[in-house]
C-alpha cells in the first residue's frame, strides 16, 4: 500500500499557507458571507473596506437564504458567516437553517458580544459547525481598549465557554499587532484554557483600517521574530491540542501571500448589500464592476464576472512575476496591496522581496514601528473617510 | 478554569479506537466527484485509502483490527498496512480530525 494521502486546503478568506491544488480547478470552495458591517466593537484593524455598508442596502433573508442555495449549487464547501458582527443580523437563524439544509459547512466568524447562550443553543441546534471567536487580547483593559468596548473581555471568555459546553469546536481569533504584541505566550494560554482546538495568530494585514492606523500597530522586526519562536515551540509542544496557524506580517515576509489562494481560483466573498468580490478588499481597486447577487446567478458571475476573470491564473502579470518559479505558488501576492502602494493592480506585491519597491517600503515598517504610536482611528461608519491611496515614505 | 484536566495528545496505536468526531464531515462530494473532509476552516482531500479506512472508525473496531481487515481485503503485509493506517490516523488526529 502507498503512503495515505490527505490533502489540506484552507478555506477562509485568510488563504495564506501554500496551497496544494484545489479540489476542483472550476468551483470555489469557501464563500464568506458578510451579513453585515454593523458592529459593536470598532477595532482600528477592521478588514471591512473604510466606506461601510449601511443597513438599509442590506440583502434581505430571503436574499441571503438564495445566496446559500445557489452557493451549494455551485460547488462551494464552506460558508464563513462574517461581518461586520453576523450576529447582528436578527435572521441569523432563518440563514444557518437554509445553509445547514443545502449541506454546507458553516463557521461562525464572531466577536460574541451579542450572543446568549440560549441563541448559539439555537444556532448549533439549527446546523452551526464551528464557532471562530475573536479576541483582542487576554488583558481585559486593553482589549476593551483596543474594541472599544467596556466588558467585550470578559463576555468573550464567557462565550467560549459557551460554545465548548454545547460541544462545539472552537477556534480563537487573535490579530497581533504593537499593541498587544506581548501578549503572544498568554494567548496561547488562554486558547489551550478555553478549550479550544484551533489558535488563529494573524499579524495584522495592512489594507484598509489597518494600513489607516499602521503606525499606531506595526511591531518591530524583533518583536515579530520572537512571536514566530514563541508559536514555533508552542506548536510542538501542543502537538494534538492545539492547532496554531501563524501568518506572518507582510512587511516583514521574503515572499507574498498567496492572496486568497489566488484571485478567483478558492474563495469568494459576498458583501451586505449582495455584492460579489474576489476578495473582501477588492472594492479598493478600480476599474471595476462588481455583480450583485440580485442581478445575476453567483455561478455565472463566479466563471464569467469580469472582476472574476480580471486577475485569475496568470496572464495578467508583468515581471517579475511573469517568469517567477513561485508565480503559481503565490499568483504575485495581493493586487490590493500592489494597487494602494504603487498605483498599478498588475505590479508585483510589494510583500515580495523581488518587487522593486519592497526595501523602501520595509524601511516604512521599521521606522513607523520605532516611533511613538499615534491614537487609533477607531472603525466607525462614516469615519473611514476616502479610500486609502497611499503615499509612501 | 481550575478543576478542568488538561487536554493530552492522543498517539495512536494498535489498540486505539478512534471516531470522527460530529464536528467533522466525511462526505462524498458529487460535483467534484470525489471524497472530501469537511474540518473548522479546513478541506482536507482523502484519497480512496484514506476513506477506506475512515469508513471503518467507528469508535468499535481497533486501529489493530482495521489493518487486519485491510490486509486481508487487499492481500497485503499486515505489518505494512498498520504501519500506514497508524500513520495517517496520528497525522488526522494531529490535526484535529479524529479522536479516540
Amino acid at each position: 500500500m502507498n503512503e495515505i494521502i490527505t490533502k489540506e486546503i484552507n478555506t477562509s478568506s485568510h488563504a495564506v499557507e501554500l496551497q496544494p491544488e484545489p479540489v476542483c480547478a472550476r468551483a470555489p470552495v469557501g464563500l464568506l458571507a458578510e451579513l453585515t458591517h454593523r458592529c459593536p466593537l470598532q477595532c482600528p484593524y477592521c478588514s471591512n473596506p473604510l466606506e461601510l455598508e449601511r443597513t438599509n442596502i442590506e440583502l434581505s433573508t430571503a436574499e441571503w437564504q438564495d445566496v446559500m442555495r445557489q452557493a451549494a449549487d455551485l460547488g462551494i464547501l464552506q460558508i464563513h458567516l462574517s461581518g461586520g458582527e453576523p450576529t447582528a443580523r436578527k435572521d441569523l437563524e432563518q440563514i444557518v437553517e437554509t445553509a445547514a439544509k443545502a449541506g454546507l459547512y458553516q463557521n461562525l466568524i464572531t466577536a460574541g458580544v451579542l450572543l446568549t447562550k440560549e441563541r448559539l443553543q439555537k444556532l448549533a441546534d439549527l446546523g452551526l459547525d464551528h464557532v471562530q471567536l475573536s479576541i483582542q487580547d487576554v488583558d481585559p483593559e486593553n482589549a476593551d481598549r483596543i474594541a472599544a468596548y467596556k466588558g467585550g473581555s470578559a463576555k468573550k471568555r464567557e462565550v467560549a465557554r459557551w460554545v465548548k459546553d454545547l460541544g462545539l469546536p472552537l477556534t480563537i481569533n487573535a490579530p497581533m499587532h504593537r499593541q498587544n504584541i506581548h501578549s503572544m505566550k498568554a494567548i496561547i494560554d488562554y486558547s489551550v484554557e478555553v478549550g479550544a482546538g484551533r489558535l488563529e495568530v494573524a499579524h495584522i494585514q495592512y489594507y484598509a483600517w489597518a494600513l489607516k492606523n499602521r503606525a499606531a500597530l506595526m511591531p518591530t522586526l524583533e518583536d515579530f521574530q520572537r512571536t514566530a519562536e514563541i508559536v514555533e515551540e508552542a506548536k510542538e509542544r501542543l502537538k494534538g491540542i492545539l492547532v496554531i496557524d501563524f501568518v506572518v506580517p507582510d512587511y516583514y515576509a521574503k515572499y507574498p501571500k498567496p492572496c486568497m489562494g489566488g484571485w478567483g481560483r478558492g474563495v469568494m466573498n459576498v458583501t451586505p448589500s449582495g455584492r460579489v468580490l474576489p476578495c473582501h478588499a477588492a472594492e479598493s481597486l478600480p476599474g471595476f464592476t462588481f455583480d450583485n447577487v440580485r442581478d445575476r446567478k453567483l455561478a455565472d458571475i463566479w466563471l464569467n464576472g469580469d472582476a472574476f476573470q480580471k486577475y485569475r491564473g496568470t496572464s495578467w502579470m508583468k515581471e517579475p512575476c511573469q517568469s517567477c518559479p513561485r508565480k503559481e505558488k503565490d499568483y504575485g501576492g495581493c493586487r490590493c496591496q500592489a494597487f494602494a502602494l504603487t498605483g498599478d493592480a498588475t505590479n508585483t506585491d510589494p510583500a515580495c522581496s523581488l518587487s522593486p519597491m519592497h526595501q523602501d517600503w520595509a524601511k516604512v515598517a521599521a521606522l513607523e514601528s520605532h516611533t511613538r504610536p499615534p491614537e487609533f482611528v477607531y472603525r466607525r461608519m462614516g469615519k473611514g473617510g476616502t479610500t486609502p491611496h497611499m503615499s509612501e515614505g | 478554569m481550575t478543576g478542568t484536566a488538561q487536554p493530552t495528545r492522543l498517539i495512536v496505536t494498535e489498540a486505539t479506537r478512534i471516531v470522527i468526531p460530529r464536528h467533522i464531515k466525511l462526505r462524498h462530494d458529487a460535483g467534484r466527484g470525489v471524497w472530501v473532509i469537511l474540518a473548522p476552516e479546513r478541506v482536507f482531500s482523502p484519497d480512496p485509502i484514506a476513506v477506506e479506512v475512515l469508513q471503518k472508525c467507528d469508535g468499535q473496531r481497533t486501529v489493530g483490527e482495521i489493518a487486519d481487515q485491510l490486509a486481508t481485503e487487499y492481500q497485503a503485509p499486515r505489518a505494512d498496512i498498520l504501519t500506514d493506517v497508524v500513520a495517517m490516523l496520528q497525522d488526522l488526529a494531529d490535526k484535529g480530525v479524529v479522536k479516540s
